[in-house]
């Protein structure tokens, strides 16, 4: 890639306003490192990753506030994890996450179970807690 | 402390380059990435990223610093912590000493990072050269400046749990050797890249690996169009969007090729950055065909042409390091 070509794509960009480092050559051929504020290529792909994650919390929105599962699957996307990922922050089987996402069964969770998932969003205990009581909102 | 931060392309080698730069022995950010043997190519299709498959165009977390530190001497001190308390006071004791302290972390939890940028990636690497009130004063080497962050969050942030947790991770560098065999390093890296990208036995890996993405490619349904646009994206996003300098560092090990020609003086390793360039091109022009594709422009067309793109790309990558270890093989 030559230093002319390194992509200045700034409208479309997925930095936030930062620029980025890659590896470019002059005239002469000779590498040296080169900011790009960003290329469409691939802010369409983080867009395409970022799109996918909030349409799953929409629909997990849905289903937990019409009471077809408890609100973890919603937080789960909306701190961008997915199953995996927050069986393994837990530290809980991926069952028992899996167990966790039916209303009924989040209702008698105990709070130390409450605790590990606050701690996985950085969310305060008491908010899962009030979601536990029947909150559809933050505290 | 006196320190000059430096923005790098990747996390590793960038906190590599600044801590043997500041210790004495300056390194730019692709010679730290060459001399570890860090390129690489894998396809794993059983450890899964929002449900795709893992696609890594370098060695695994951690390789970089270990690699680079045993073959250069130096000595690496490094301590993970059961307590995010004893963390906390270690990284203080090491600052207060004056040392220069190389940081493990997650991405998510670091408040410096736009909302855009923000994953789940527990093995970022950067430094923190200082503290001042409540706030460490951080060098992540792939921003333009130093940034600060509140003691919380880089707590929260260096003991996030889950897979490659940092469990606190700290490490610094002591008795670096200023006088190296530059010609015997560069040889022995380019070997070892040589037998990755070519001489592993198994399907996933190295050029292989890329062979067997483009096989994948081709046999993707066209009827599954929201897969088909996410899997495409999902390889664009691990080729460019994490930090690689380029075309999956292939620009960087290319930068680090002309670099060690100069070096030592000798232009077929020259030549052979030239070519790693032209390569380094082609996978460019690879993300460009998977994104016109998800976008429904190529619609027409299928997925041949992007698994050939990347068919031709294995092909060159293989004649490429062919003729690296007859370059290494003939210097003894």
């Amino acid at each position: 890639m030559k230093l002319d070509d390194v992509p200045q794509d700034a409208d479309t960009s997925s930095y936030a306003g930062h620029s980025k480092l890659l590896y470019a050559i002059d005239q002469q051929g000779q590498y040296q490192g080169a900011q790009s504020t960003g290329w469409d290529a691939e802010s369409y792909a983080t867009q395409q990753a970022l799109a996918e994650l909030e349409l799953l919390e929409q629909q997990a929105l849905q289903s937990w506030h019409s009471g077809q599962s408890s609100p973890l699957p919603c937080l789960m996307y909306r701190y961008r994890m997915d199953e995996l990922a927050l069986a393994q922050t837990t530290g809980l089987w991926r069952w028992r996450v899996r167990r966790h996402f039916k209303s009924q069964v989040f209702a008698r969770l105990s709070p130390s179970l409450l605790a590990r998932y606050a701690d996985a969003f950085d969310l305060p205990v008491e908010q899962l807690i009030a979601y536990q009581q029947g909150a559809l909102h933050e505290l | 402390m006196s320190f000059n931060h430096q923005q790098s392309a990747h996390c590793e080698s960038g906190v590599m380059s600044s801590l043997l730069t500041h210790a004495g022995l300056p390194m730019s950010e692709p010679m730290a990435f060459g001399l570890s043997s860090a390129l690489a190519f894998a396809y794993l299709p059983l450890v899964k990223l929002s449900g795709m498959p893992l696609i890594a165009y370098r060695m695994p977390p951690k390789h970089i610093i270990k690699t680079l530190s045993k073959r250069l001497g130096v000595r690496l001190h490094t301590a993970t912590f059961s307590s995010p308390k004893q963390g906390q006071e270690a990284l203080d004791r090491a600052l207060d000493q004056g040392r220069l302290v190389g940081l493990q972390s997650s991405v998510f939890w670091l408040p410096y990072f736009p909302p855009e940028m923000r994953f789940h990636f527990n093995a970022h690497n950067l430094l923190a050269y200082g503290r001042e009130g409540d706030e460490y004063l951080l060098s992540d080497p792939v921003f333009e400046e130093p940034v600060r962050c509140s003691a919380e969050a880089l707590q929260k942030a260096r003991f996030a749990k889950g897979a490659l947790a940092a469990k606190g991770l700290l490490y610094w560098l002591d008795d670096v050797p200023a006088e190296q065999d530059w010609h015997a390093l560069v040889r022995r890296s380019i070997l070892s890249t040589a037998r990755i990208l070519d001489g592993m036995p198994l399907p996933w890996i190295g050029i292989r690996g890329i062979d067997h993405l483009a096989n994948k490619i081709n046999r993707l349904d066209l009827n599954a169009k929201k897969y088909n646009r996410l899997y495409l994206t999902h390889i664009v996003r691990m080729q460019e969007e994490i930090g690689t300098g380029g075309a999956g560092f292939r620009f960087m090990y290319a930068s680090f090729l002309q670099e060690a020609g100069v070096l030592l003086a000798d232009e077929q390793l020259q030549a052979a950055a030239q070519e790693l360039t032209h390569i380094g091109d082609q996978w460019r022009q690879f993300a460009l065909l998977c994104v016109k594709q998800s976008r429904g422009k190529d619609a027409g067309l299928g997925m041949q042409p992007i698994a050939q793109a990347l068919q031709v790309i294995a092909q060159q990558e293989r004649a490429l390091f062919k003729e690296l270890v007859l370059w290494a093989k003939q210097r003894k």
